[in-house]
């Protein structure tokens, strides 16, 4: 697993590509959040294009970050959601809080 | 025709192993001629049991994860087992959205993800001897020869 990233405006996009399971899940959430705090950008998109795996350690990566975004007063988005995933977020009531968009751009219109 | 097959998976409590055991039970069930769905829901199943043991079971020290897979016709068995400290309340381990270890980011998905993804689950364990996850899913594809 790795990601990549880019910053449009106040908004941080964070590209997952691989496979993301507790194993990773450990050592990627501190690099997202070191990011995080170095770009201060309010709200973070989640593009889910490239992960080709999840089970339900990402839930708690993405909610471990919805947790100091929304502090501040941001939002968090995920989108590019694949039929798999969709159905570990809808389990996990994870739409409650974090909004599920189809394309970046409906994402940004929404932040 | 009835069809039988049997493996047995023994390594490390690591959880660079988690993407190993799930790799393996999927190429195991391969001959099953399963749907890429099929394939995904075992994958995910077994990322979470196998998480289970290493991070409940043995709380990240060292032991032995055993899968255990058996094919019965379309009929697909995995047994994840660990011989770690046991859960307390299989019941309360089971509902959505409990974690005993919240300071982890976990999000107490484990069970229920499992429970929605296989046809059935059943967990059996002792307070000091260890923990037993037996799933079972159905494939819907004709032949398994």
């Amino acid at each position: 697993m790795r990601f990549n990233y880019e910053v449009i405006d106040n908004n941080l996009i964070l590209q997952l590509d691989g496979e993301l399971d507790h194993h990773v899940a450990e050592k990627i959430r501190l690099d997202m959040d070191e990011l995080i705090s170095k770009k201060r950008s309010k709200n973070l998109v989640f593009d889910l294009k490239g992960l080709h795996f999840m089970d339900s350690s990402g839930i708690g990566v993405i909610m471990g970050r919805y947790k100091s975004i929304s502090k501040m007063g941001g939002k968090v988005a995920v989108i590019h959601v694949s039929e798999k995933v969709d159905k570990i977020f809808t389990l996990s009531g994870l739409y409650r809080i974090v909004e599920k968009c189809e394309n970046l751009e409906e994402a940004l219109n929404r932040m | 025709m009835e069809y039988k097959n049997h493996m047995k998976l023994e390594f490390d409590s690591k959880s660079q192993n988690e993407a190993f055991a799930r790799v393996v039970v999927a190429a195991f069930a391969a001959q099953l001629d399963p749907t890429l769905e099929e394939i995904a829901d075992i994958k995910t199943a077994v990322s979470e049991a196998v998480t289970n043991a290493i991070i409940h079971g043995y709380e990240n020290k060292l032991g032995v994860v055993t899968v255990i897979c058996n094919i019965n016709n379309k009929e697909l068995e995995i047994v994840v087992q660990d011989n770690g400290r046991g859960i307390e309340d299989i019941q309360q381990a089971m509902e959505p959205l409990y974690t005993s270890k919240p300071e982890l980011e976990r999000s107490g998905m484990g069970f229920t993800v499992m429970e929605t993804f296989m046809d059935r689950i059943d967990v059996y364990s002792e307070l000091g001897k260890g923990t037993s996850i037996r799933m079972v899913k159905n494939f819907k594809s004709l032949n398994a020869e």
